[in-house]
């Protein structure tokens, strides 16, 4: 072995910083992207909320109003918060449907059968074909509904039997209820991963002293996927709340260009769908978390 | 008692309920009747865009035409694909999702090279502000953008797609670039060390080590980067609008288009708008989207194992 001479505390630093100087020229270039077309855009939004903006061919006018454009959100506007309260509701039925069904299409394909490649095929189907407009004309036909579920006279009976508050949620899962589905693609391709990163032999061991298929599911094979879980959750809320035939957006689109609302009142409420967004994100994450450090501390 | 035991009868039963060596034939039926019923829910809503696709007229107001029609219809397919002016949208989203694409993936494994391999202060920031940009909505940023580029003069222009790919803030870069810094990380550092000692520049080692290891992580992040350029509506409509028409574009305003191409005062009544040729439309507007999957269907069906995204 060459007996390496001790560096210098200076030339150590100096090293140091040379490494850090060349790291920043790596992701320099997002640090400006990020800037540019990110942050700057994302202050001029926030400066927006707090005036009335008109556009007109040369220059852009404000008008600066304070609160009143989220005041008008929250407080006068008939539609906002009723649509902010149905997203919030869809997202968070969604969510527990998307990684539920992920988890166990994902324990399916993790066993070893004849014609797997197919059925995986067909489950990661949607990843390539899920697109506003596709989901749109599908939707409008009727087609992502298990056919007809909604139109038996008993469902239909059974519908009108509910409170208000739950009919909409249920009539929400009824008719959408593969689309919900149709979201679970990148889901089911990360459950798989997490699961195919556990030892075999843990399960072997665990075959061998007994423990049955049941047990094996809670012992092991759940919480090996908690960290997927999390991460998917955050992924499907993303997913739902950024999808453009979502209705809180496209409502927010749609005032953008109206007269009365404008840029200002659709930039307020774009802040306000942020604020709820996250606080969904935080609720579900700190929700799983928790479970998460559960299953695994025991 | 003695019965149950008898080597026969364990035989028997651990060909139906499985035992320690191998699942039983009833675990297994049980997971394939699963799989058919569950798969074809899935797939129900392209089946019946199908279906639809190839009714005729007929076929359409006839009750008792469901999932068969009489026959094999072609005229929907005609009308949608002169609607959807298929030839020229079908090249603009090939462009319009290939090269933000390439442009994106590139960039974000130089992004992602530089967060795995150099130590330096603000990694941490850099990380979280990535990720945020993975939450924050358009909706968020996309009016300035918007009036920002209309004062440049490049609404309409595919620059206003292209530019923030170049800049590392294409569609859902965050996700590349957590690829790229999972695949990067788990590089060993012999490999470059020994290059640095041979005075390799740190651009070198990048393309010619860094990179060829990388093979995996850039087909998957291009593969899923052109699939989610071609499906985004909402800032294409928006930064397009006007100049440039994708396949998904012409697709949302279909109706109008329609009504344009077969005012509906003077075309009969078999030529009007109808469920089926808007299924012809959306299923022209998929195929192109279908066809590059049953191609590539091993990249995405392995992405995951070939590029150890795990999200940890």
């Amino acid at each position: 072995m060459i007996d390496i001479k001790r560096k210098s505390p200076r030339r150590e630093i100096s090293l140091r910083m040379r490494e850090a100087l060349h790291g920043y020229a790596f992701i320099l270039i997002w640090v400006v992207g990020f800037l540019i077309f990110t942050f700057y855009p994302l202050v001029q939004t926030f400066h927006y909320s707090f005036n009335t903006v008109s556009v007109t061919p040369t220059q852009i006018e404000y008008d600066y109003v304070q609160w009143a454009n989220y005041t008008r959100a929250i407080f006068t506007d008939p539609n906002f918060i009723e649509l902010l309260i149905g997203y919030t509701v869809e997202t968070l039925i969604s969510v527990p449907i998307v990684l539920i069904f992920a988890m166990i299409i994902a324990i399916f394909l993790n066993f070893d059968f004849k014609f797997k490649g197919i059925f995986r095929v067909i489950f990661f189907l949607p990843i390539v074909i899920t697109s506003g407009p596709v989901i749109q004309e599908l939707t409008a036909q009727g087609a992502a509904t298990v056919s007809g579920i909604a139109d038996i006279p008993a469902v239909i009976d059974f519908m009108e039997q509910l409170p208000r508050a739950l009919r909409n949620p249920v009539e929400y899962l009824l008719t959408s209820f593969i689309l919900i589905l149709w979201f679970s693609g990148v889901q089911i391709l990360i459950y798989l991963s997490s699961l195919q990163k556990v030892d075999a032999s843990v399960y072997e061991a665990a075959a061998i002293d007994g423990a049955s298929g049941w047990s094996t599911f809670w012992k092991i094979t759940l919480p090996s996927l908690s960290t997927a879980t999390v991460v998917n959750a955050v992924y499907t809320i993303v997913t739902l709340s950024h999808f453009s035939e979502n209705k809180v957006i496209k409502y927010i689109y749609d005032q953008t260009y109206n007269i009365q609302g404008g840029i200002g009142y659709a930039s307020a409420m774009s802040f306000i769908y942020l604020a709820v967004m996250v606080t969904i994100l935080a609720i579900v994450y700190l929700i799983l978390r928790q479970w998460a450090n559960r299953g695994t501390g025991s | 008692m003695k019965l149950l035991n008898h080597p026969r009868i364990e035989q028997i039963r651990g060909f139906i309920f499985g035992n320690g060596v191998r699942d039983g034939i009833l675990l297994k039926l049980m997971l394939y009747v699963l799989l058919i019923t569950i798969g074809f829910v899935y797939l129900q809503p392209l089946l019946f865009m199908f279906v639809n696709s190839i009714k005729s007229p007929d076929d359409l107001l006839n009750p008792m035409v469901q999932w068969v029609p009489t026959g094999f219809y072609t005229g929907n397919y005609e009308r949608a694909y002169k609607v959807l002016d298929y030839p020229n949208t079908l090249l603009t989203s090939i462009m319009m999702s290939v090269v933000p694409s390439l442009l994106q993936t590139a960039v974000a494994s130089i992004i992602g090279y530089g967060l795995a391999r150099y130590r330096f202060r603000g990694k941490t920031l850099i990380f979280a502000l990535i990720l945020s940009t993975f939450l924050l909505p358009q909706q968020n940023t996309i009016i300035p953008q918007m009036l920002n580029y209309r004062d440049l003069g490049l609404l309409g222009n595919p620059l206003a797609l292209i530019l923030p790919a170049l800049f590392g803030q294409g569609y859902r870069s965050a996700i590349f670039i957590l690829i790229f810094y999972q695949s990067f990380a788990s590089l060993p550092k012999a490999l470059e060390e020994a290059a640095r000692l041979d005075g390799a520049s740190d651009i070198r080692i990048f393309l010619s080590i860094a990179v060829p290891t990388a093979i995996p992580a850039f087909i998957v992040s291009f593969i899923f980067s052109v699939v989610w350029y071609w499906n985004e509506t909402f800032a294409t409509v928006i930064f397009l609008g006007g100049g440039t028409t994708t396949l998904p574009m012409q697709l949302s305003r279909f109706t109008q288009a329609y009504e344009n191409l077969y005012p509906a005062g003077v075309v009969n009544i078999f030529d009007r708008l109808n469920e089926a040729v808007k299924m012809s439309g959306t299923f022209l507007n998929i195929l192109p989207l279908l066809v590059m999957y049953f191609v590539l269907q091993r990249w995405f069906v392995e992405s995951v194992e070939m590029t150890g995204i795990t999200g940890e």
